[in-house]
């Protein structure tokens, strides 16, 4: 079914403001209407922790601090089906132990935003440096078959906007959202345009019909909550429409889990977004999303000073990957470059949907990428060292 | 078994320093006393266990490290059940005469850690776990804890919105586990603390010290008054120093003249915002706290002598 959409007044003055990466997310979040935020303090994800603290205060919404990222992710289960607008924030280490969650909220449909202010990683890491490496965590971290939605913002600005979608997409398709932030984006300080009204989306709602299952073809069915009146039954087995468990019931198996990656993968397109910068006459394709697409932008016109002809495209959503956005955009170069701050993940996408090689550019040294690493990336590989 | 008495001048401690100056601390670290105490007892033969917390920074950036014994950094939930392999894995090896310590803060101890931590405690794991409190997480920014008293105030828990709930009770949780040694200490009582970390050394099993460790940062107290709250903390009764052996022997370690709590509040700008009726209240509860404290010792004592095991 379709989800309502809402028009508001922004929360906060129409205005240009200065402020850090994570302030401009809790902002977005607020403005998407959260009305409730579980977390755990880690390292860079602090802050909009602390400014939800405040935030929530002042809209009379529910702030709980949690006892670890298990109960952060479980708090936030409860909440949406409490029908509230939940969100969580973590990094790496804490995002991995929200993993058996993330299954059970993709399971049980239940739509939440968790915002990872991404550091570098393995495991501990570098606590107070930026990485990208948790681009198939959030996607493959756990286990069997489930589809979710990330975006990844480029800026302080795109924090606020995408935490705005990242509630509304997490509303309108059921399921957790991620907004795929790094301590670059976290800890940046700079402008952000606060527009007059926001556009709220709602989940689906028609009291009586099954939460669990629907005939509209986009695949989402009802939400009701709890405290509505309906005699619900959420369960992370697989169940029926109604939320009966059905263990043993192999269609009903197929057709669950079926339902739940055909809502996404069948509105994939929809869901996509991305930008290109001077593709018009592109031999060189640099593929770069979040922090590092700021350095692949100032890459390719420096690369374009020295007569190089390379362009940019910047997928918005890391998942789904706008597929037919970047077939089109690599149709006509010859050569495509994937700068990320981590041993390679979205290359590997790249490949998958390009069917050709692509040449990984990758910064591991718990900075944020720079220009001259993809520069001097694109010239060792094209053969145009100067 | 050798009783084991107080020290009688502070010059039975180890002279040898084994945590060695560079350390990376605040200036009045409550924690950093604590180790350099802990480690002129425990000497060299020891295995430090740090999950996510201070000391997991304090140690020094690679390959510095202050506390001169192996250290093993490990998830932030994950401190006791990682010393009790380390332990299990030292068994299996055959060696012996190891210390294997848990070094962990009140977060993950009490929150995060809480479950592996009573698991630990169940098995009776033969681990020392130390868990140094500062009653916030102070390394990520003082965000609270369930370790943080009532009252206070935190970066999560700010203004009017101070917090409301009380500090999870950890010795007499661990007691509860009927674990062989629990025992609370803090820094303004060396004599006190060297005795505990002795006392936990000669006993086999599951032991646990919790150590009060004022963090002038956190706590908005001045450096040169860390020592002076940890005494305030024990004179007011805040912070009571005991033992319990096998989760039901209690003895009281010090017992000085009782402080009115606003002296301990005063010495912190955390509390600064409390009224004199809040103090009030947190000086009954105190009372009643200490009350509850001296019966349980009695019945248990008694208890104990009615069944012996």
């Amino acid at each position: 079914m379709k989800h309502t959409v809402e028009t508001v007044p922004a929360p906060l003055p129409p205005d240009d403001y200065f402020m850090m990466g994570d302030e401009a997310s809790a902002e977005g979040a607020i403005a998407a209407g959260c009305n409730f935020f579980a977390g755990y303090p880690i390292t860079p994800s602090s802050e909009l922790m602390v400014r939800m603290v405040h935030r929530l205060k002042e809209t009379n919404g529910s702030f709980i601090q949690m006892e670890d990222e298990i109960g952060s992710i479980s708090a936030l289960i409860g909440a949406s089906w409490a029908g509230a607008r939940p969100m969580t924030t973590t990094s790496g280490p804490g995002l991995s132990l929200m993993m058996e969650g993330i299954g059970y909220a993709a399971m049980t449909e239940a739509p939440l935003v968790v915002v990872d202010i991404q550091r570098a990683g393995p495991s501990t890491g570098q606590a107070t440096r930026p990485g990208s490496g948790d681009i198939f965590q959030v996607r493959f971290g756990s286990h069997s078959d489930y589809e979710i939605i990330a975006l990844s913002p480029w800026s302080v600005q795109e924090a606020y906007d995408l935490t705005i979608d990242a509630f509304n997409l997490a509303e309108a398709y059921r399921v957790p959202t991620f907004v795929l932030a790094d301590e670059s984006i976290g800890h940046l300080r700079e402008k952000v345009t606060i527009g007059e009204t926001v556009e709220r989306w709602h989940r689906p709602t028609a009291p009586g019909m099954p939460p669990f299952d629907t005939d509209d073809e986009n695949g989402v069915p009802p939400m009701p909550a709890f405290g509505q009146g309906e005699r619900l039954l959420v369960t992370g087995s697989t169940h029926d429409a109604r939320g009966f468990r059905k263990t043993q019931d192999s269609a009903a198996h197929q057709r669950l889990v079926g339902r739940l990656v055909g809502k996404i993968r069948n509105a994939a397109e929809k869901i996509a977004r991305y930008e290109t910068y001077s593709l018009e006459d592109a031999e060189i394709l640099v593929v770069a999303y979040g922090f590092s697409a700021r350095a692949a932008l100032e890459a390719i016109s420096e690369l374009r000073r020295d007569g190089v002809k390379a362009g940019l495209f910047r997928p918005l959503t890391l998942w789904p990957f706008p597929e037919a956005g970047l077939k089109l955009a690599a149709k006509s170069v010859e050569r495509v470059f994937v700068p990320e701050m981590n041993w390679g993940q979205v290359v590997r996408e790249v490949e998958r949907i390009l069917h050709r090689d692509v040449v990984p550019i990758t910064q591991v040294d718990g900075e944020g990428m720079r220009p001259q690493s993809i520069i001097d990336g694109v010239r060792g590989r094209a053969g145009m060292n100067s | 078994m050798e009783t084991l008495t107080y020290l009688k001048n502070f010059t039975e401690v180890a002279e040898e320093e084994i945590m060695k100056p560079g350390h990376v601390a605040c200036p009045g670290c409550g924690a950093a006393l604590a180790m350099r105490l802990a480690l002129k007892t425990l000497g060299r033969n020891t295995i430090l266990i740090f999950p996510a917390c201070c000391w997991a920074v304090i140690d020094g950036p690679f390959p510095y490290s202050a506390c001169n014994v192996p250290v093993f950094q490990v998830a932030f939930e994950t401190a006791a059940i990682t010393a009790g392999a380390i332990r299990a894995g030292l068994n299996a090896t055959g060696k012996k005469g190891i210390n294997v310590v848990a070094w962990a803060g009140d977060g993950g101890t009490m929150d995060i850690g809480f479950g592996q931590l009573s698991a630990a405690a169940e098995r009776n794991d033969d681990i020392i776990y130390v868990c140094y409190d500062n009653e916030a997480y102070m390394n990520t920014g003082i965000q609270r804890s369930s370790a943080t008293p009532w009252g206070a105030w935190t970066t999560t828990t700010p203004g009017k919105d101070f917090k409301k709930e009380k500090k999870k009770n950890l010795l007499e949780i661990m007691a509860a586990h009927r674990v062989p040694y629990a025992a609370s200490t803090t820094i303004a009582y060396p004599d006190d603390l060297v005795h505990k970390f002795r006392k936990a050394m000669s006993i086999e099993g599951f032991r646990i010290i919790h150590i009060f460790s004022p963090c002038p940062p956190g706590h908005k107290a001045l450096e040169k008054d860390s020592i002076l709250e940890a005494r305030y903390a024990v004179e007011s009764r805040v912070f009571p120093l005991y033992e319990v052996e096998a989760g039901t022997h209690y003895t009281l370690s010090k017992n000085p003249p009782q402080r009115p709590v606003n002296d301990y509040l005063s010495l912190q700008g955390r509390f600064r915002h409390l009224t004199e009726e809040q103090r009030d209240y947190i000086q009954k509860n105190v009372n009643a706290e200490w009350a509850r404290l001296m019966h349980h010792m009695r019945v248990s004592e008694a208890i104990t002598n009615e069944h012996p095991a």
